[in-house]
């Protein structure tokens, strides 16, 4: 049997007959916890925010309370904005839009909640273009919570104001990039501010304090407010609290999200157990932990992994793939990272050297072309990546798309940099013998045995 | 600072009152200005960080990477303090990303590596991404020899490509407004044009379109970039994408001749670099002087010179005969003017004087007219030029020198056009010296010019009524004199000479000073134009302790002085 999941976010989301209609979520106790917010102080939220240990879901994983505590609200004169950053452009991420489509009141919720602990009266959703569904959903939801002054003047007769606007993102990857995002949102081109001095939380939309928030985030701030902090902070893991939403796609029997504690499942426990196992029954060969842009995983490989003792003082452990628990820090002693929860698997009839060139060509197209390296460092790997899946490989193509990598990867703006770069230097360090092959124009398939061989 | 244009930038120039910090500078320590960009910190010390984007007058892009250096701050202890060295400098802790210089700005204790290994092997990594798409147009570029991808390729580049892609391939000759064609293949996306059309000539007309290596620079659909100070996006540009539709294609730059100068177009007095070749002048380019124009000038300005190879230029001295026109001998010319202008009593002479002569021709009037006039004052008066001032670099008064006229006691502004007008007509005037300027210009038609009884008409481009003067005396434009011009803000700068005068044009303060000569000056031979200011300085209190040599290239301010004459 699969470890049952623990449904935070999502203990509503398909249960049979729940709608996203506002009287539905109030059945289910809806709103409840904001009555419960307007009552404490918004210092005393953010306090909970911190104790809860919580830490951003949209990739960073930054914790959230000490985010919100960079706003000194004791000497700032100008307006406050709370973004919900719903743009999701991550591949391999489908989560936020489980939330929006199946229970927005809950997001919004959340929304106003945070809103009103970070003093701002004016908040946006802002939601990817395409999403059209989910903007349509969340117009609806929000004229509701407005309808019963959930929303709006003096919500809930607390004498706190607030409006929440959905904005429709212009479709780029970059727009889901928290400074790209308030300049899309000023009504410019997304290019990413250059940090410093633009520190959203001090120089943020219109040059205001602005906190840009996850969607998944900011439900679980919700649930940090009705749990208390501690409480909340029991769930997961130290460092590591909380529940997280893992959106499995690639070669598993059951692709989809699910929503565990924080290191409560291995990597195994995931794919085998409550995935179904992978696909045809074959091997495992790879795995991406956060998104795409995150660092590949080979399955065979043994990871070195820092770990406590008793008496305080730290030990490296080997571990195999399949035994890393799914949280921040295990994770990132990996070397790759938990990002954005999207887990992409890849089973070994998997062309790593395609499988990379295919993430190449959605960076190289997403690439905002405003720092040289990415723009062009970007087109230039995936053009590489395509010759060489193309039967025109050389022997110093790796090398080279290595260096590449490398001359992007901490020379940009924004992370963008790293995301374009990150699965170019993991595969080609990972899987080097596929690209050699490829190079030599031998099928990069017949090189590498499946590693392994569990079943579900 | 009192730049006639205010920047919204400056990037180079801290506030005097800024305190100074200690920064160590490839592992010297300096101090620096608070606050000053990084790039100029280098600079300042002798060091450079290659740069595209950053400009010290816009805003900061950050996004061409060029200028990433290696930084370290004071490694701070338990109590975050920073720890001390033997010599009691804080010691380093080193950052493990580079960081970009142009938008990093002096704090205490920060430490700076313009050349490590890293910083080489990211400006290598930097020029090699700028590469791979430009295209290597070199040969037909008009930017080649002043190409900022062309010197640091040698530079900092790594010396060959490992590009075997094919490129990406971008648009050629788009046309951007009336002045400037954009070769987009060559565009490295700066966008320093973009912030320049923004934040200094306020026509946001122009910006990126498409993503990653595709990102092309455009004009929004339906506008042109026509801003009169469009061309400054062409000196801006660190390669040759955007291109003066004036200058492209017509000269290589090395070949091009340089001479310091000022525009004398309107009354602001921009300091520019007349490039030339073989006695012609192909461009003009701004020439920083933070006092008066910082790093721009007008498009008006900058093609306004087109005017001194127009074949209607007069290029030698001539008479009038029976209605025909003889050229004349210098010698016999200037015999003639000067005889025929001490036939006339003083009252009956009229000098008809141009307020875009430098002050030292002015002087040579002003003398000219006290020989003739023998203790009568002769009747002179400036043309007015008005145009009107656009709040940036265009001022409302339209020559170049006029504070000079007023200093050296030349007209009355403009004023007595009429009176002169109705003097010619009452036969109160008899003898008309027009030095560079056309009397049809203000209203002094042929009719009014019949009445004289002798008119010498001295200068570049004849008006209608020329076969009225009797006598011809070719001068020189701006780029083929020197001399000074006081501006509007009354500031004295020099004027170069960069070419020669066509055919037996001479320069006019020759001219003014044989006529002298011929007149009856005795006490002085100039032989020179410092000469002739340090005469002027000797005469007119206003430059009284000035010497040729002290004005310097960037000129100097007179206006309190000015103010003190009630001039400014």
């Amino acid at each position: 049997m699969p470890k049952a999941e623990y449904r935070l976010i999502l203990k509503h989301a398909d249960e049979p007959g729940y709608t996203v209609d506002i009287d539905c979520y109030l059945r289910h106790g809806g709103y409840q916890v904001l009555k419960k917010a307007l009552a404490m102080a918004p210092d005393q939220i953010i306090q909970e925010v911190k104790i809860s240990g919580l830490r951003g879901r949209g990739g960073a994983g930054f914790p959230t309370g000490v985010k919100w505590g960079f706003i000194n609200h004791e000497k700032n004169t100008k307006p406050v904005y709370l973004l919900c950053n719903a743009d999701e452009s991550e591949p391999g991420t489908f989560k936020d839009r489980q939330i929006i489509y199946k229970d927005p009141h809950q997001l919004i919720e959340g929304m106003v909640i945070s809103a009103y602990a970070n003093r701002a009266h004016l908040a946006y959703i802002y939601i990817r273009g395409e999403f059209a569904k989910g903007a349509e959903i969340l117009e609806k939801a929000l004229a509701e919570a407005r309808e019963r002054n959930f929303l709006g003047k003096n919500i809930l007769g607390s004498g706190y104001d607030l409006e929440i606007y959905v904005f429709r993102g212009a479709g780029a990857y970059i727009c889901g990039e928290e400074t790209g995002l308030i300049e899309s949102l000023e009504g410019k081109r997304a290019y990413p501010r250059i940090k410093p001095p633009y520190f959203p939380a001090v120089l943020g939309l219109y040059m205001c304090p602005t906190i840009v928030n996850n969607v998944e985030t900011l439900c679980h701030v919700k649930h940090i407010v009705e749990m208390g902090g501690a409480e909340y902070a029991r769930i997961g893991t130290p460092n590591n609290t909380g529940t997280r939403i893992w959106c499995v796609s690639g070669d598993v029997n059951k692709p989809g999200y699910y929503e565990y504690p924080c290191g409560a499942i291995t990597f195994g426990e995931l794919l085998y157990e409550v995935c179904g196992g992978i696909r045809n029954g074959n091997k495992l060969k790879a795995v991406i932990p956060g998104g795409s842009s995150a660092k590949v995983l080979r399955a065979d490989k043994k990871y070195k992994i820092p770990r406590k003792k008793e008496d305080g003082s730290t030990e490296m452990i080997e571990m195999g793939l399949e035994d890393i628990p799914l949280d921040f820090d295990t994770v990132a002693a990996t070397g790759s990272m938990s990002g954005s929860g999207g887990i992409i698997v890849m089973d070994h009839t998997r062309d790593m050297v395609e499988c990379l060139r295919n993430i190449a060509e959605f960076y190289a197209h997403e690439s905002c072309g405003q720092c040289t390296p990415c723009r062009e460092g970007s087109l230039w790997m995936k053009k590489m990546l395509d010759r060489i899946c193309s039967g025109g490989g050389r022997p110093e193509d790796s090398k080279l798309l290595l260096e590449v990598a490398n001359h992007i990867a901490g020379r940009t703006i924004c992370a963008f940099g790293e995301a374009c770069a990150w699965p170019v230097q993991s595969f080609v360090e990972m899987f080097g013998e596929e690209f050699e092959a490829k190079q030599r124009r031998e099928s990069s398939l017949e090189i590498l045995e499946p590693v392994t061989t569990r079943t579900a | 600072m009192s730049a006639l244009i205010k920047n919204p930038f400056n990037h180079d120039l801290p506030p005097l009152e800024t305190p100074l910090v200690n920064v160590q500078l490839d592992g010297q320590w300096v101090k620096v200005p608070k606050g000053l960009n990084v790039i100029e910190v280098a600079k300042r010390f002798g060091k450079f960080i290659p740069h595209y984007c950053y400009h010290p007058k816009l805003s900061i892009a950050g996004n061409c990477r060029m200028c990433l250096f290696e930084m370290g701050m004071p490694k701070l202890d338990a109590n975050r303090k920073p720890i001390m060295d033997a010599e009691g400098m804080p010691v380093i802790n080193w950052l493990p990303r580079p960081q970009i210089a142009c938008a990093t700005q002096a704090t205490e204790g920060m430490a700076i590596r313009t050349s490590s290994k890293l910083v080489k092997d990211c400006q290598e990594g930097v020029m090699e991404f700028l590469l791979i798409n430009h295209p290597l147009d070199c040969p037909i570029c008009d930017q080649a020899g002043e190409c900022r991808l062309q010197e640091y390729a040698y530079d900092f580049g790594k010396g060959r490509s490992r590009f075997v892609e094919e490129k990406v391939k971008k648009p050629k000759r788009v046309d951007f407004g009336p002045r400037i064609i954009l070769d987009d293949e060559r565009c490295i996306l700066c966008s320093r044009c973009i912030r320049f059309a923004r934040e200094i000539a306020k026509q946001d007309v122009i910006g990126f379109v498409n993503r990653g290596s595709y990102s092309t620079l455009t004009v929004y659909p339906g506008k042109v970039f026509d801003s009169n100070y469009s061309l400054n996006t062409v000196d801006i540009c660190p390669v040759g994408a955007l291109t003066s539709k004036d200058f492209r294609f017509k000269m290589r730059v090395w070949f091009l001749r340089e001479a310091k100068s000022i525009c004398t177009d309107c009354a602001t007095g921009c300091n520019i670099i007349i490039g030339s070749r073989e006695n012609v002048v192909y461009r003009l380019t701004p020439r920083v002087n933070e006092e008066v124009n910082s790093h721009w000038m007008c498009d008006q300005g900058r093609l306004g010179f087109h005017y001194i190879h127009s074949k209607r230029r007069v290029t030698e001295p001539a008479s009038h005969l029976n209605g025909s026109l003889f050229p004349l001998e210098w010698s016999e010319a200037l015999r003639t003017v000067a005889q025929r202008l001490m036939e006339f009593p003083p009252s009956e002479i009229a000098f008809l004087v141009s307020a875009r002569l430098t002050c030292e021709e002015l002087y040579l009037v002003k003398k000219l007219m006290e020989t003739l006039g023998k203790g009568t004052e002769i009747f002179s008066e400036i043309v007015p030029r008005k145009g009107v001032a656009d709040g940036l670099l265009r001022s409302a008064d339209l020559n170049p020198n006029t504070k000079g006229a007023i200093s050296i006691g030349i007209g009355k502004e403009g004023t007595r056009i009429e009176e002169l007008k109705n003097k010619i007509r009452a036969k109160e005037i008899n003898c008309l010296f027009a030095i560079h300027e056309n009397p049809e210009e203000v209203g002094i038609q042929e009719d009014i010019l019949s009445y004289l009884s002798f008119y010498v008409w001295q200068g570049l481009i004849p008006g209608p009524a020329v076969h009225k003067a009797n006598v011809l005396l070719a001068g020189a434009s701006f780029a083929e004199k020197s001399g000074t011009m006081i501006n509007i803000a009354g500031r004295l700068q020099k004027l170069h000479k960069a070419i020669l005068c066509p055919g037996r044009a001479r320069e006019d303060w020759r001219i003014l000073r044989d006529l002298l000569l011929l007149v009856g000056l005795k006490e002085r031979v100039f032989e020179k134009i410092s000469d002739v200011f340090d005469a002027m300085s000797k005469e007119i209190d206003l430059f009284d302790s000035l010497s040729w040599n002290t004005v310097g290239d960037l000129g100097i301010d007179l206006s309190q002085k000015l103010k003190n004459r009630s001039i400014l």
